[in-house]
């Protein structure tokens, strides 16, 4: 079967109803390994000590407030250009998702702040590219719910989300700019190759509970959405059949 | 919206479509129009200019004016005339009128260096009525084109409207009065089933 | 091809000049703003030339945006975008005209007024000529960017607080790069040039992406 035959509501309910199960054990088994070994096994920071094992939690969330929203731009193509009305649901389900991972984000890295730079919240150039993000989550739930119709409202949506996807890469680059005329130096630095495999490989196991713990998330809005839309579609038949005169198919008549 | 709806219309002749209200005539006109995006089907106008939709061969007036009341009448009309791309079609024969000709023509010609906000309704709905004169397009989609406007100016809509027939055009026109127009075809709407959009895309 | 364009121009200007005065509105709102922030931040000369550029810069973005809600709304309410829609002419260069219409409405008097208001703000000369500039070459791209939230909060009654919260964060590009390199005609970190040419980069980057998207936007509001 091809991927395209799941793209029908009803048969992506059916496929969310069998996956769903495996896919959130798979998520809570891999939480359980993540969490064990960001508390015991990876080591302390020598400078920082315990605060360090925010960065288990901060670094996945950052990472997936990114991929939702790429998400959300793939979903937005499907909207604009084949017009799949799958796509519109996924994008509307993934961008409070979205927001709560950059909200989390933008927690983590303020509480990690604190015992680092002494205050909650410096205009780093990272961190204040996440609150641009998080804004324009916030700005794209609001257009969904001040529209009425979700299909208008899928489409305006779609065309600002790929007008923010083309837009991110030129916010983050102005950001920095900003930030190398106003801070001399990054104050986080995180050297990839050299980082020890103890700190490596629970970061990653988390990573992957994170993604994880996203498409449980989503697909279940997703559900969720669907059944909210077939409850619209069901409502306005039932105010439509007290309109009197026979059911029939408009004809041409000469 | 519509289903098995499906008519052909021969160059020279008007279709009335009549239905009950809220039947979905003005969404039909609009569909025409190329202002609703059609859901399956297709809208072809055989003799127009290969590489326009059909809607761009078609001049629509509907329940709004679009008149601007701080621009003069003429600077409205002027406006249409030269944003509105003419069309042509073969067998059409419909000529463009200057604005003066037109305004004088609707009898509103006494107005056209005044500031459209002292129109009144009916001299505003004949403003609106004028920018089909002076671009020719070879397709009227008139939705309820006989409201706010009075016994006169009604003769003088279905002299222009028969004018426009003779020259080879089309009309199609949602309308709940009697329109003495030469040929007439109609179609008349039915309610169907409603939530069927709900239905293809399988939410229901 | 042009008689067309120039037409739409001509009838955007003369709209927004006579409907309410609406350049006029724009600049008083931009005085307004820049006369309250010494009230905030204190009558201190040497700190009101230092964020100058950067106040300057502010009122101009908010008094774009608060200008810009009825730039298709206007159009819509009276049937003026259907028949645009049909019109025969490409939608693209049909947003892009109405928004160097309403540009040189709005947009132009704050530029020419912003020296003016300058000299509240202790600017010298020099800062004064800069920031000028960066506004006349970076007040098109809030415009152009501005009309995406105006196309897609068209259909929405109360459509003017949704469509600054949907731009700000686009238009934070513009205004780094409008306000450093102001700053750098003053202060040079970096050559003046630098920012300058990036914010000219990004005004033609908005000419394009804000036409097309509106238009695309502006399609689907119409059904």
């Amino acid at each position: 079967m091809a991927f395209w035959d799941y793209a029908n509501p009803t048969r992506f309910l059916r496929f969310v109803q069998v996956v769903l199960p495996w896919l959130t054990g798979l998520c809570l088994l891999l939480f359980a390994v993540g969490l064990y070994m960001s508390f015991f096994v990876a080591p302390e920071d020598y400078q920082q000590g315990d605060t360090v094992r925010i960065m288990y939690i901060h670094v996945p969330a950052a990472w997936l407030c990114m991929m939702c929203y790429s998400v959300m731009t793939l979903s937005s193509i499907g909207t604009l250009v084949w017009k799949h009305p799958l796509a519109d649901v996924s994008a509307k389900s993934a961008a409070p998702i979205g927001a709560a991972f950059t909200f989390m984000a933008l927690v983590t890295g303020s509480l990690w702040g604190k015992p680092m730079w002494g205050t909650y919240w410096v205009w780093d150039a990272r961190l204040t590219s996440v609150l641009v993000l998080f804004i324009m989550y916030l700005g794209l739930m609001t257009l969904w719910r001040t529209m009425e119709d979700p299909i208008k409202a899928g489409k305006a949506a779609a065309v600002l989300t790929l007008v923010g996807a083309l837009n991110l890469p030129i916010i983050k680059f102005s950001v920095d700019w900003w930030n190398t005329l106003h801070q001399p130096a990054s104050v986080m630095r995180f050297d990839g190759p050299t980082i020890h495999p103890d700190i490596l490989w629970p970061l990653l196991v988390m990573a992957v509970a994170f993604t994880l713990m996203f498409f449980v998330l989503h697909l279940m809005a997703m559900r969720n959405e669907i059944l909210r839309r077939r409850v619209r579609a069901l409502r306005m038949r039932a105010a439509s059949a007290a309109q009197p005169g026979p059911a029939g198919a408009a004809q041409p008549a000469e | 919206m519509f289903q098995n709806l499906s008519f052909t219309l021969s160059q020279g002749t008007a279709l009335v479509v009549t239905g009950a209200n809220g039947i979905g005539k003005s969404s039909l006109l609009r569909t025409l129009a190329g202002l609703v995006a059609l859901a399956g089907g297709m809208i072809r106008y055989e003799s127009g200019e290969d590489d326009r939709p059909a809607h761009e061969h078609a001049h629509y007036f509907g329940h709004q004016d679009s008149v601007k009341p701080a621009l003069s009448v003429l600077e409205n009309l002027e406006f249409w005339q030269s944003f509105t791309a003419p069309t042509a079609a073969a067998g059409f024969a419909g000529e463009p009128r200057k604005p003066m000709e037109a305004l004088e023509l609707l009898g509103i010609g006494h107005t056209a260096h005044l500031p459209a906000a002292y129109l009144s309704a009916g001299q505003k709905r004949r403003l609106s009525l004028s920018r089909l004169l002076v671009t020719a397009r070879p397709i009227w989609l008139m939705d309820e084109p006989t409201s706010a406007l009075d016994k006169n100016s009604e003769a003088l809509l279905l002299s222009l409207m028969n004018g426009h027939l003779e020259a080879g055009g089309l009309i199609v026109t949602a309308t709940h009065t009697e329109l003495a127009l030469t040929k007439i075809q109609t179609l008349h709407l039915e309610a169907a089933q409603p939530a069927e959009q709900a239905l293809e895309e399988g939410f229901l | 091809m042009t008689g067309w364009a120039m037409a739409l121009f001509q009838r955007d200007l003369r709209l927004s000049v006579r409907v309410g005065g609406s350049a006029l509105v724009g600049v008083l709102f931009f005085l307004a703003v820049v006369t309250v922030i010494p009230f905030g931040v204190g009558p201190d000369l040497n700190l009101l030339a230092r964020i100058g550029p950067a106040i300057l810069w502010i009122g101009a973005l908010l008094a774009t945006l608060l200008g810009l809600d009825r730039l298709f709304q206007a159009d819509r309410d009276d049937g003026t975008l259907d028949l645009m829609l049909m019109a025969g002419r490409p939608l693209e260069l049909v947003v892009l005209i109405k928004c160097l219409a309403h540009w040189t409405a709005t947009g132009l008097p704050l530029v020419v007024a912003a020296p003016v208001l300058g000299i509240f703000l202790n600017l010298d000369p020099v800062s004064m000529a800069a920031v000028t500039a960066t506004l006349l070459v970076g007040t098109p791209a809030l415009t152009l960017i501005g009309a995406i939230g105006a196309s897609l909060t068209v259909s929405l009654r109360r459509g003017g607080l949704l469509l600054a919260v949907l731009v700000v964060p686009l238009a934070i590009p513009v205004l780094i790069f409008g306000v450093s390199s102001a700053d750098a005609a003053i202060r040079d970190p970096v050559p003046f040039l630098t920012p300058f040419l990036i914010l000219c980069a990004l005004s033609l980057i908005a000419a394009v992406v804000g036409p097309i998207a509106s238009a695309t936007a502006l399609r689907f509001a119409s059904d």
